[in-house]
């Protein structure tokens, strides 16, 4: 049925997002991307995508610049998206930017802490997370007057609000602080999109619960994993991970008892997806099986069970679900450009092709 | 949703009931006559509400599919403009809808003539005026489902075009296949108007 409105409001922009999906790098740009010798080289591979952009940088550039002009166009393109849509649309796109506040806020509180220099941490912020309150965050001189700012000026507020006091701040880690804010920016986006009355019943529901709960279970894992041989109590970690995906609730249970490894492993094999990620990574199969070498990370494979399934969201119509996914397989392309760059740059031929494409 | 369905329905038929009783109860119980309404409604505004139905209906069935294809072809082409003009074609497919309506239309209103109101109530002329409302009701009903159906699946070819431009032919398929159930609609609507005479005196 929601073929029969949903072009009202989002018809436009959803063409737009399947245009921006189609000028995405494919398997063959990237090829060619690995036979550059010189970031020159491959400034003229990157031109049909990022010209505009990269088109008055001065010619000794660094690999940070290519990142930088690659996250301008992705910003740019988002803006654009966010200032056609309307009504759910919008907010679901609100939802999108609040991960990156989450991190910008997280970012300076650790500045604020230190004492670091504010303008300098404007400038390593995320532009997609940027409100206008977060300059303000800067001026705060202590932990409770940063703490009301935050819940003001920002709209990050109902997920301070319910999690944290202004105590926490000041004597928890600020890995924590982010989970927290995070775990509860999932459920929130989670709750927004199956129980919105215009979202309820239709394919963003289903595609948005999918990416989320894998997005909360790669967290919950992640978070268990680089608890390990910190003062972090169980019961603590325990309250980090989101209440949904597939690992929720017997999953959570297991993983919140588990002390290596190989108990994070047997806590997720009751995922049947999740088990092989394990057995690629060679996690929990005992010391010295992981040093293989060859094999990819966790986090890679994570990566890459992420682009399928942003990859596999194009193959449905009528749903919000493919900004989502558009933003996440544009950012990914930025980082496999930067290694790439970096590849390039630093003569590590050898390391090159290990990049996540997935056209 | 469901409750929001059950508040919605609850109110017409909290009205029908109190207005029902309340004409029950008062001794007017005869005033609900199925038989004298279909005796006294004048065939003429049966025949005029078939013509009306008929088009209103074919042409938001146009409508809808041609803003459900637009705005997909707008934003489809804002990335790879090739895709305008082969993609008129689901415009045209959709307008298409339309077109049955108005040559439905035209054959109906052809048997309107105008006669004396003392020989309109006759059954030919009772004949004529059912068939062309009944008719006009499932042309108007097969072409808005049918613009409906076009519009999604030319929303559909425009988005899988700028993917992939093999894919139009092929989708286009679909989309004419979709586009022959509001052809079905007319054939029936002329058969069942076919036997229905001009109104005339008797």
């Amino acid at each position: 049925m929601e073929g029969l409105f949903f072009n009202v409001h989002s018809g436009y922009v959803e063409g737009i997002v399947r245009g921006y999906r189609n000028s995405l790098l494919t398997s063959s740009n990237y090829s060619n991307l690995t036979q550059c010798e010189t970031l020159d080289d491959l400034k003229l591979q990157l031109t049909p995508s990022y010209g505009e952009q990269l088109a008055n940088v001065a010619s000794p550039f660094t690999t940070s610049t290519i990142a930088s002009k690659a996250t301008d166009k992705l910003v740019q393109d988002f803006r654009y998206l966010r200032a056609q849509a309307t009504g759910a649309l919008a907010k679901f796109m609100d939802f999108l930017t609040y991960s990156y506040m989450i991190d910008n806020v997280a970012l300076l509180i650790t500045g604020t802490l230190h004492e670091r220099d504010t303008k300098d941490l404007l400038e390593r912020c995320h532009p997609l997370g940027v409100f206008e309150g977060l300059p303000a965050l800067c001026v705060a001189s202590n932990i409770e007057e940063l703490y009301s700012i935050v819940l003001v000026e920002t709209p990050l507020a109902p997920f301070f609000k319910n999690n944290l006091r202004s105590a926490d701040l000041d004597e928890l880690n600020i890995e924590i602080v982010r989970n927290t804010l995070y775990k509860s920016y999932l459920e929130a986006f989670h709750d927004f999109c199956t129980t919105d009355p215009t979202l309820k019943g239709t394919p963003t529901a289903e595609l948005m619960s999918e990416i989320l709960g894998f997005e909360a279970d790669r967290r919950a894992i992640n978070i268990t994993l680089n608890s390990f041989g910190t003062d972090l109590s169980k019961a603590d970690r325990k309250r980090l991970y989101p209440e949904i995906g597939k690992l929720h609730p017997e999953g959570s249970l297991m993983l919140s008892r588990a002390d290596d490894p190989e108990a994070v492993r047997l806590a997720v094999e009751i995922v049947g997806e999740y088990r092989s990620f394990f057995d690629q990574s060679g996690l929990g199969q005992g010391p010295g099986s992981a040093l293989g070498g060859t094999q990819k990370s966790l986090e890679d494979i994570f990566y890459q069970k992420e682009m399928e399934l942003a990859k596999d969201t194009f193959t449905h119509h009528f749903t919000f679900a493919v900004v989502y996914a558009w933003l996440k397989l544009q950012e990914q392309e930025i980082r496999n450009i930067t290694w790439i760059a970096e590849c390039i740059a630093q003569n590590q031929k050898d390391r090159i092709g290990n990049y996540i494409s997935v056209f | 949703m469901l409750s929001s369905y059950g508040s919605s329905y609850s109110y017409p038929a909290l009205a029908a009931i109190v207005i029902g009783s309340y004409i029950l109860f008062t001794g007017d119980g005869e005033y609900f006559n199925v038989g004298k309404f279909l005796e006294e409604t004048s065939p003429y505004s049966w025949a005029a509400a078939g013509i009306g139905l008929c088009i209103g209906l074919s042409v938001i069935g146009a409508a809808w599919g041609i803003f459900v294809t637009g705005s997909s072809i707008l934003g489809g082409g804002v990335r790879a403009p090739r895709i305008r003009t082969k993609n008129l074609i689901s415009i045209i497919f959709c307008e298409v809808v339309a077109i049955y309506g108005v040559i439905i239309c035209i054959v109906f209103s052809s048997k309107i003539t105008s006669i004396p109101t003392q020989d309109l109530y006759h059954p030919e002329n009772f004949y004529t005026g059912y068939a062309l409302f009944w008719g006009g009701l499932t042309v108007g009903a097969c072409n808005l489902i049918c613009g409906v159906a076009v519009g999604i699946t030319g929303s559909t070819a425009a988005l899988a075009d700028a993917a992939d431009q093999t894919l139009f032919v092929k989708i286009l398929v679909v989309e004419i296949f979709g586009g022959v159930l509001g052809l079905f609609g007319l054939i029936i609507g002329l058969l069942v108007s076919g036997k229905a005479t001009e109104f005339q005196r008797h």
